[in-house]
């Protein structure tokens, strides 16, 4: 574990966003962003991103394959 | 067979066929959050789709290893996850080496260094890069890895969810997942930025 700030700022972010930190933990994070710019700035950034993969990722069921879904209802164990 | 008996047996018969819909009714009301992961352990479109026709296909043969009430959609995802993991080895990939992991500032400091630090705060920067270089940089980190960050990040799912999908621990599963995470900015920091 990193004896400096940002460093150890760095180590904290993804559990931050993710809301898996202890209090304790939680609270160093917290504090240090309020004071530190470079990592207030990455922690946004880090946000942006993760919401813009999820939009760029995430794609819907094409037409058609629901009708062919249906058409395996009923499937008998035996016909494997 | 005797009357009552001919009656008990086709209650039987009826409760079971009125179970086995609700099943598939439950099931096929997966098919979007199902497609939506395996669209991206998949290669392509059509990959995707016959994945998602494979997973439906098993599950329907063998929903009465069900149990009703339990985690459905961790138990759909599961079929779809080891199917991949099977269709993965049939294709035998190459291995993929292993970078050196970077911290997870890596990407942020790349454009922090093209642009300046203010970019980092404006929303057009992290837009700027092209659905198609979020697409592939996932698409080329490890499957162990990319399986996780697709199922949490993608597909929504809990770490508990996604540890009962994949049958790891969960402090694997959250391992997995800031590795994956790091990793995917490394090759966004190559494709998007280069």
């Amino acid at each position: 574990m990193s004896g400096d700030p940002c460093d150890r700022c760095e180590e904290l972010l993804q559990d931050f966003l993710d809301r898996t930190l202890t209090n304790e933990e939680w609270a160093t994070a917290e504090s240090h962003l309020g004071a530190c710019d470079y990592c207030r700035r990455r922690y946004r950034f880090e946000e942006s991103l993760r919401r813009y993969v999820k939009l760029s990722a995430v794609e819907r069921m094409p037409p058609g394959l629901m009708a062919k879904l249906e058409e395996l209802r009923g499937l008998d164990a035996t016909a494997l | 067979m005797s009357e009552p008996e001919q009656a008990t047996e086709a209650r039987r018969i009826a409760t079971e066929a009125r179970d086995r819909a609700r099943f598939e009714e439950e099931a096929l009301a997966l098919a979007d959050q199902a497609y939506r992961v395996a669209r991206r352990l998949a290669g392509s479109r059509e990959e995707a789709e016959d994945l998602v026709q494979e997973t439906y296909a098993r599950a329907f043969r063998s929903w009465r290893s069900y149990s009703p009430g339990t985690n459905m959609r961790a138990w759909l995802l599961r079929i779809l996850t080891n199917l991949n993991v099977d269709r993965g080895r049939r294709i035998q990939r190459t291995p993929q080496t292993q970078p050196l992991e970077e911290g997870d500032y890596y990407l942020a400091n790349k454009v922090a260094s093209a642009a300046g630090e203010e970019a980092l705060e404006q929303e057009q920067v992290v837009e700027r890069m092209s659905q198609d270089s979020i697409v592939n940089a996932l698409s080329e980190i490890r499957p162990q890895f990319r399986d996780v960050v697709v199922l949490v990040d993608i597909g929504d799912f809990t770490y508990a969810d996604a540890a009962q999908i994949l049958d790891v621990p969960i402090g694997t599963v959250m391992s997995r997942l800031h590795r994956g995470r790091r990793a995917l900015k490394q090759k966004l920091a190559e494709e998007a930025l280069s």
